[in-house]
């Protein structure tokens, strides 16, 4: 028990640091994710290839490898930025096709007789999209978006490897600070994430019977 | 002929706008990677002035030519994708598992059952194959295997559980009234097309898996990203980038490779206009507005969490 005491205020920082990376990796990722979406919508086809490209590239290919382009090559090109910053970008760069896939989803999802319906009442591009599909489509796009941002919190702990004091982190060290009792530490970890995961996936399924029932 | 429906046909003057807007895209793009080569290749000065050849130095790739190195590389893909295809059969069977128990008759089996997908769903896989590994001291090979497989099989035991949901009742109501035990209603009549049309998603988190293999690197398993570093330490931190380079192109050709099977696939047997049944939950990219889709690509399979 007294282990649990010891490494509570290293994994109230770590926690804390989690948190910090989920909410600005995730606002950055929303962002990248909604330009990219965007794209893939446009009637400029080289934007439409490039964020197809970007997609399929940064989808396939493990978060451990991006942080290692992170760490390695963008010193290399000129930043001079902390380890921090740098699982930042990586984490924001990693889950913004992700994003960018789920908002395409939610689009894909409104029937095609609303847009076409939209059309024949001589709405324009913008009009159609803003008017009538945007609108059904953020409900339900906030399911999968949240399904998304679940995984950013799991996928920070990734972070931890690359020198961010984040809660994997802070676990990696309790584990060998306190070698008797290695059980009882990781699981107090585990439901440090779980207070953060659960309730975004509480949240995930009571929208989704709610959009459910709206159909 | 139009891409989406959100749009007309482009007229001249649209598809000169879009001409002229897709040449300036492809030029900034271009731009871009040209500044990146050119900052990679030239040569690198330290702080305390020694210079050192820039990423595409010959000096930094003369290691392509050791046929070691290969072999190395070899090793490693192999160990990632025997834990890949041994963690991907298990994961199956712990998400028919899973999905089994979420769907039993008696409400105690269904809770414990939700509670241990709730837990396993909900903690990153990386503290997953961290804790089996120091608490079934399972060895690195297994404890990731076991981590992987636990995690992806919650995964695919509820996409199993919302295929089983979503078929029509009277789907159950035949196998009950032709005299099947509720178990083998489920094992013969439910399952299967639940696990039919869960085809597309199953797989698609087949792909998350093997690319999840990259975070046994904590518990030293030899896989790809290990590879990487182990190289590094054996031919030295200058071989870095190259190394980086080789590991990088190894995961997108697997990962790719992948994903086309598995869009194959999903093309193939996923279910499909006309045919898809009712309440498919969250089937996109049939009958939607097709914004994005472009003619000729068929169903694809919604992302699963990865």
């Amino acid at each position: 028990m007294d282990a649990i005491i010891d490494v509570t205020p290293a994994y109230f920082a770590g926690f804390l640091m989690t948190l910090q990376l989920l909410a600005i990796s995730g606002v950055g990722a929303f962002v990248v994710g909604v330009l990219i979406a965007t794209m893939r919508i446009s009637p400029v086809p080289s934007l439409r290839v490039f964020a197809t490209v970007y997609t399929e590239v940064l989808r396939n290919v493990p978060l451990l490898l991006v942080l290692m382009f992170c760490a390695l090559v963008l010193p290399i090109l000129g930043s001079d930025l902390d380890y921090y910053p740098l699982a930042l970008i990586g984490l924001t760069a990693y889950t913004s096709p992700f994003v960018a896939e789920a908002i395409r989803s939610g689009f894909n999802g409104v029937p095609v007789g609303q847009a076409e319906a939209a059309r024949s009442i001589g709405m324009g591009f913008t009009q159609t999209v803003t008017l009538v599909v945007l609108p059904q489509a953020a409900r339900m796009v906030v399911p999968p978006l949240i399904n998304v941002f679940i995984a950013l919190t799991k996928n920070t702990s990734v972070a931890g490897i690359f020198f961010v004091d984040e809660l994997f982190k802070q676990t990696d060290a309790a584990t060998r600070d306190n070698p008797s009792s290695v059980i009882l530490v990781l699981i107090y970890a585990a439901l440090l994430y779980l207070v953060i995961t659960i309730p975004l996936g509480l949240i995930a399924g009571a929208i989704e019977k709610r959009v459910v029932v709206m159909r | 002929m139009s891409l989406s429906v959100l749009y007309d046909a482009p007229g001249p003057k649209t598809r000169r706008w879009s001409v002229i807007a897709s040449i300036g895209g492809i030029i900034l793009i271009v731009a871009f990677f040209v500044w990146m080569y050119l900052t990679l290749a030239a040569p690198r000065v330290n702080a305390n002035g020694a210079a050192q050849p820039g990423m595409f130095d010959p000096s930094r790739w003369d290691i392509v030519a050791l046929p070691d190195l290969w072999l190395s590389f070899l090793n490693g893909t192999v160990a990632t994708l025997q834990m890949a295809a041994v963690a991907a059969a298990l994961a199956i069977l712990i998400g028919i598992l899973f999905s089994f128990g979420r769907s039993s008759r008696y409400a105690w089996v269904r809770a414990i059952t939700g509670v241990i997908l709730e837990f396993v769903r909900g903690i990153p896989v990386l503290l997953m194959i961290f804790f089996v590994f120091l608490v079934f001291t399972a060895g690195s090979y297994w404890s990731g295997v076991f981590g992987l497989a636990l995690y992806n099989g919650a995964i695919i035991g509820e996409a199993l559980r919302a295929g089983v949901k979503s078929l029509p009742r009277g789907q159950r109501e035949a196998g009950l009234s032709v005299g099947l035990t509720p178990m083998k209603t489920w094992a013969l009549i439910e399952f299967p097309q639940a696990f039919r049309q869960m085809l597309p998603i199953i797989l698609a988190q087949l792909v998350v898996l093997l690319k999840d293999t990259s975070l046994a690197f904590i518990v030293s398993y030899p896989e790809l990203a290990r590879t990487i570093s182990l190289n590094r330490t054996f031919f030295g931190s200058r071989y870095m980038f190259t190394l980086f380079v080789i590991g990088l192109v190894i995961y997108l050709a697997l990962n790719l490779t992948m994903s086309w099977i598995a869009r194959f696939v999903a093309r193939r047997s996923g279910p499909r206009l006309g045919k898809a049944l009712p309440n498919t939950p969250r089937q996109t990219g049939i009958d939607g507005t097709r914004a994005i889709t472009l003619p000729g690509r068929g169903f694809e399979p919604p992302d699963p969490p990865h």
